[in-house]
């Protein structure tokens, strides 16, 4: 056991775990954070993908000790009140079935947004390739984002 | 005043002195030395770097040094998993970054994603490929900064230390070694390096 000290969809927090637990683990476990999923816990399938320092990261397979000192924002911090255009997107495009896997697509998304304001549908397909859905919605995530891009960019 | 009779006779006896004394240098004892020593060099540089290479063509290596525009995976050097690809650093695209799932360590499951230290490929400017190059190709590439990421001969052998590298000899569960120890790889690169650098045709 260890206190971890980091930020969290931009509060301080402090984790006593073992450095060595999974981030995911920590956020349901430990903050009560339940947005994210998991899927494979092998960083297969996307699902668990969370933001560390801006960058889409697998938080199954990536230990708490490993983000000492770093911001970490899950589904529950892109925004409150869904005003983040990849929220606002994915419900005006109604993108999930089951749902399962959609905080993970939605956290993927932000992170390409951030990096590529204007992505082509390949650029879509290499960012969210890790990203894995059993009821096959990747036509209407890639709308989805296409919008976003565009509400984003229109808020500007 | 001289004749070009006696002209004629003075070059050909300075020509004669001059082949005899070159065949005299050609055989003398010292440079039959010589010639034996470069040849010994040359044959143990070729072998030293056909024991490099051995490592440089396994599994662990190919997968990151291929002219795919991505990582590989497995022994059969097959294209990872969710199209992942090398991005302009090497580093993976915008959203998919090869830290996104690869730590400094790594995964103690099978089929769990490897990690290590500055977990990346090649950058797309000087890709380093050296899968499907004849050993001669291969060897000639690793010696041209403009295909080694403009390294030295020299600075070959730091790299082959870095936890990167190194990650190859200890690979997580399900994937093989290369065929050298770690240490026995790096002392036939300093020998290739020492002996000439020699390379095949």
């Amino acid at each position: 056991m260890a206190t971890t000290r980091l930020i969290v969809n931009g509060k301080p927090r402090e984790l006593n775990v073992d450095p060595a637990m999974p981030l995911l683990w920590a956020l349901r476990e430990q903050l009560g954070l339940t947005g994210t999923k998991f899927g494979c816990g092998m960083a297969l399938c996307g699902a668990c993908t969370v933001h560390v320092d801006g960058n889409a990261v697998r938080s199954c397979v990536t230990p708490v000790g490993a983000v000492a000192g770093k911001h970490v924002t899950t589904i529950e911090g892109l925004s409150s009140d869904l005003s983040h255009p990849v929220q606002r997107a994915w419900l005006q495009v109604q993108v999930p079935q089951c749902g399962y896997c959609q905080p993970g697509q939605m956290m993927s998304a932000a992170a390409l947004l951030t990096a590529n304001a204007n992505p082509s549908d390949a650029d879509i397909d290499d960012a969210l390739a890790g990203n894995l859905c059993r009821c096959g919605t990747y036509a209407r995530i890639r709308k989805a984002i296409h919008v976003a891009a565009e509400l984003a960019r229109s808020a500007k | 005043m001289i004749f070009p009779s006696q002209q004629r006779f003075l070059i050909c006896v300075c020509s004669t002195v001059l082949l005899l004394l070159a065949i005299v240098a050609r055989f003398s004892p010292h440079a039959l030395a010589w010639d034996q020593a470069n040849a010994g060099n040359n044959e143990k540089s070729l072998l030293a770097f056909r024991a490099v290479a051995s490592v440089l063509t396994s599994p662990r290596c190919l997968n990151c040094h291929s002219s795919y525009d991505g990582p590989l995976q497995g022994d059969d050097n097959h294209p990872h998993a969710m199209n992942v690809r090398r991005g302009v650093d090497g580093k993976g695209s915008s959203a998919l970054h090869c830290f996104a799932c690869h730590q400094a360590e790594n995964g103690k499951t099978l089929h769990s994603p490897p990690g290590a230290v500055g977990w990346q490929l090649p950058p797309a400017k000087t890709p380093m490929a050296w899968k499907g190059l004849t050993m001669g190709e291969l060897c000639r590439a690793l010696k041209d900064p403009a295909k080694n990421g403009n390294r030295s001969l020299q600075d070959l052998i730091p790299h082959m230390d870095t936890s990167l590298v190194r990650w190859a000899w200890n690979p997580g569960p399900g994937r093989t070694t290369p065929p050298l120890s770690h240490d026995e790889f790096v002392s036939r690169l300093k020998e290739w390096i020492d002996t000439g650098a020699a390379c095949p045709e």
